[in-house]
């Protein structure tokens, strides 16, 4: 609680609603609108039609559905476990040098661009002893490699949070340091864990710049499909498959958040 | 970051007392690397390997062929010689100064009332901005075109009520920075909200009712109470947005070609005129430009906390 008048309450609740509709909500709603549009030629549509959704559940924007959901579901539980783990080993770094070497090395799929990160898998994949390229497992990579550096920043700004007193006060009980994670850390971690995984998910769900670079054919992710339609003048089914990914990926992160506890929210 | 937010070291405790503290120290530090070398070696292989071999690339650039009179040749210093890739440089800086200001200012307001002046339904709104993450960020572009476009809502509405003098009133997506500005700043507020929402609910509420209770305004809270313990997970949002909008590939690439930014002109490079030896010089520069601009970034943070820091302790 911030705010204990009435009125600055009702003031604040304005300034929120004008941003969060404006800015927000109208285009989401506009986009959910487009999905069900035969032809727009004034300021609202002129007719309305639902062969967009349907189109949606045809062939190809159906395989890139199944194609995205798998993507997304490797390559977060991957980066979960790979970024939790140098969170956790950067905490237990005491030297500095140590420390920066793990800050830079995860925090890098971050500064280098996502098209950048496409470039290099060509560049280093489509020669020499390892051959990915135009495979299945290049696609997930480059999102693995994209989503770690996220899960990795999200669980060290957590971890920086946690008072050690926690830990301290498990070690003055006599817990092994293997026990405390388990028992202690990592249970007090868990909001950070599902929020992480839930971003994972989601941001895996939405690339586009480095799976422009690397996809194949039959392994073309879900918004290079839309991409694809909306570059060939198809909005309103464009918008359609959009609205179509929104709800399941919103099915995901609401079952993601089943796993939440109650110190996440407030 | 730990250095603003972590106690002095506590000195290590050693379990049941078995160890002397200079042992316990040693077994500490053997272990701690032990810990970090799976993860680190990973990545390496997988992303560090490549990015080697990206920077190579721009080195060595890509001589005449002489079996190939066709091929593109093209060295490092063509490429950073060219007045085209000089503005598109400046074009990347400055949108991603801007779009990030935005959401850190918008994204600080908007996070701070969903947590502190709860109003019901709030909890879905906090939802609504976890999808909001899933959207493809091109589709916002695409969406504010349906509403702001040339032949968009807003200006079917604008025009029917100038009487149809001006056909575009408003005419700004297409043809100028506001557009791809505006699209960055729909798409990354929430990136910058994400972290702050989970920060705020790990901060007790009793801390601000006992501020409030000793007399101290909004305002003051904001300032003294919250800000600091936000400043973590502000800083994580900024940097992550900052490096986010210079490498934004969708946003930039929707809205048509008069407007580039560096990624966009390295997919051009490598996928349409088939220069990896060019596309690799720009996303050398990309790269350091990211890393100049984050570690800028750090420094101005670091100043700002620990000015704030030294403020209330005194």
């Amino acid at each position: 609680m911030l705010l204990y008048t009435r009125r600055a309450q009702r003031i604040a609740w304005a300034v929120f609603g004008f941003f969060f509709l404006l800015l927000f909500v109208l285009p989401f709603g506009i986009l959910v609108l487009a999905a069900f549009t035969r032809q727009w030629n004034g300021a609202f549509p002129s007719s309305y039609t639902f062969s967009n959704i349907t189109a949606a559940f045809h062939k190809d924007p159906l395989d890139g559905l199944e194609t995205s959901l798998i993507t997304a579901f490797v390559s977060s539980v991957i980066a979960l476990a790979v970024g939790t783990w140098a969170a956790l080993a950067l905490d237990a770094m005491r030297n500095r040098g140590g420390k920066a070497l793990i800050q830079t090395v995860f925090m890098l799929p971050i500064a280098v661009p996502s098209v950048v990160v496409g470039l290099a898998l060509l560049v280093a994949f489509s020669q020499g002893p390892v051959l990915l390229n135009g495979t299945s497992t290049i696609v997930v990579m480059a999102h693995c490699i994209l989503v770690t550096a996220y899960a990795f920043q999200q669980l060290s700004a957590a971890i920086t949070r946690l008072d050690p007193a926690y830990e301290q006060a498990a070690a003055s009980l006599g817990a092994r340091p293997y026990y405390s994670l388990l028992r202690v850390k990592l249970p007090l971690l868990l909001p950070a864990l599902t929020g992480s995984l839930a971003l994972c998910f989601a941001l895996s769900m939405g690339e586009l710049g480095a799976t422009a670079m690397v996809y194949t054919s039959h392994w073309t992710t879900l918004p290079l499909r839309i991409y694809a339609l909306d570059d060939r003048g198809h909005q309103f089914v464009a918008a359609a498959v959009t609205a179509v990914m929104m709800t399941i990926t919103l099915a995901v992160l609401l079952a993601i958040s089943k796993i939440r506890t109650r110190a996440n929210f407030r | 970051m730990s250095a603003v937010t972590e106690l002095p070291p506590a000195t290590p405790t050693a379990p049941g007392g078995r160890s002397g503290p200079a042992a316990a120290n040693k077994a500490r530090f053997s272990t701690a690397w032990l810990w970090s070398t799976p993860p680190i070696l990973l990545l390496a292989a997988a992303f560090l390997y490549p990015l080697y071999l990206v920077v190579k690339q721009a080195i060595e650039g890509s001589p005449p062929d002489p079996a190939n009179p066709f091929k593109v040749t093209t060295s490092f210093s063509d490429t950073l010689k060219d007045p085209g890739t000089r503005t598109v440089v400046k074009n990347t800086i400055e949108m991603a100064v801007y779009s990030t200001a935005g959401c850190l200012v918008l994204g600080f307001l908007l996070a701070l009332i969903i947590a502190f002046v709860p109003f019901p339904g709030a909890r879905a709104v906090s939802r609504f901005v976890d999808v909001f993450l899933s959207f493809p960020s091109f589709l916002i572009t695409v969406s504010i075109m349906f509403l702001y476009g040339r032949v968009g809502m807003v200006n079917h509405i604008a025009s029917s009520l100038t009487g149809g003098k001006h056909d575009t009133p408003i005419d700004f997506i297409e043809y100028s920075p506001w557009g791809i500005w505006l699209a960055e700043l729909i798409y990354f507020t929430p990136f910058v909200m994400r972290p702050l929402l989970t920060a705020f609910s790990q901060l007790d509420s009793g801390q601000l009712e006992v501020a409030a209770s000793l007399g101290a305004r909004p305002g003051r809270v904001i300032r003294q109470v919250i800000l600091p313990e936000a400043l973590p997970a502000l800083f994580a949002g900024g940097s992550l947005v900052l490096m986010l909008t210079m490498n934004e590939y969708g946003i930039v690439s929707f809205t048509g070609a008069k407007y580039q930014t560096l990624p966009v002109l390295i997919e051009n490079f490598a996928k349409e005129q088939t220069n990896y030896a060019g596309a690799c010089a720009l996303a050398v520069i990309n790269v350091v430009l990211s890393l100049a601009l984050f570690a800028g970034y750090r420094v101005l943070l670091a100043r700002m906390s620990g000015g704030r820091r030294a403020a209330v302790h005194a």
